[in-house]
């Protein structure tokens, strides 16, 4: 493979779309589930940002980065999935509505 | 050229996947339209000359993360009687004014993007390549990753627990709801 020749501002405009769909779905659902799902979606478009402009440079620097987003998106996951569970069991309710207030 | 064609077909299915799954009102459709997002995007990394990332978001993105999501949707065995009530929440009064908002962000990150210029990529960057540079200049980063992920995981223990405690009165009720 000798590398893609297309503009870069293309791929930077998919990861950008995604960015917004993921900001979209984060405002507009209110099912806890669904809010860590957009969650994902954004930490994807960046990385997927990343990526491109490491490959532009031809430098390792972008999948660095991009491992260092996995562990985030990892870490951020098993703990918003322990909260999904908490406010489940607390709630009855994936609804975050519930759990607008401070005090449980 | 196959190529081209291949990204700008794998960057409308990650597109259309992701805007399918934050508009379904069943989580677990929901969640088979992401990881055939997350594979789209693993196909354009692969292209673009980054085959260890694209390995790491199939194995990591679309295998654990994604199976994570399920274990817990089985774990809270939400029935029909949600997806009613989401259907009822995704009106177009609900979300015309955030999808305004984030069109308005959009557009600004569009502005600035469009300053970028030159090919996506010239070659491939190798998983030697990364490794060198994980472990060499980067070395911090990857400790500080790895007590993040220590965290995370004496999160999760600690928020977790509780839920799997048998004495709570709604598991002694689905015990006996099991025997009877």
């Amino acid at each position: 493979m000798e590398g893609l020749n297309i503009p870069l501002n293309h791929i930077l405009l998919v990861s950008s779309l995604l960015f917004a769909i993921g900001l979209l779905g984060l405002m507009i659902r209110r099912n806890i589930i669904f809010i860590l799902m957009s969650l994902e979606v954004m930490l994807n478009a960046s990385a997927l940002a990343f990526v491109a402009a490491g490959a532009h440079w031809g430098q390792p620097d972008g999948q660095v980065v991009f491992m260092l987003i996995l562990s985030v998106a990892a870490a951020e996951v098993a703990v918003g999935l322990g909260l999904v569970l908490q406010v489940q069991r607390r709630f009855k309710s994936l609804d975050m509505d519930n759990a607008d207030r401070m005090r449980g | 050229m196959l190529e081209i064609t291949l990204f700008y077909i794998a960057a409308t299915i990650a597109l259309v996947a992701t805007i399918l799954a934050m508009t379904r009102a069943n989580a677990i459709h929901a969640l088979i339209y992401l990881i055939v997002s997350l594979l789209a995007v693993a196909v354009i990394f692969y292209l673009i000359g980054a085959p260890f990332a694209a390995a790491l978001e199939i194995v990591i993105y679309a295998g654990a993360i994604m199976v994570l999501f399920v274990f817990v949707i089985m774990m809270l065995n939400l029935g029909d009687k949600g997806d009613a009530r989401e259907k009822q929440w995704l009106s177009p009064a609900v979300w015309a004014g955030p999808a305004l908002l984030a069109l308005v962000l959009f557009i600004e990150l569009l502005y600035v993007i469009s300053s970028a210029n030159g090919p996506v990529s010239t070659g491939v960057v190798s998983a030697k390549q990364v490794g060198l540079s994980l472990f060499g200049p980067y070395v911090l980063a990857v400790e500080i990753a790895s007590m993040l992920l220590l965290a995370g995981l004496v999160g999760s223990f600690h928020l977790g627990r509780r839920y799997l405690d048998r004495n709570t009165p709604e598991q002694q009720e689905y015990q006996q709801g099991g025997e009877g």
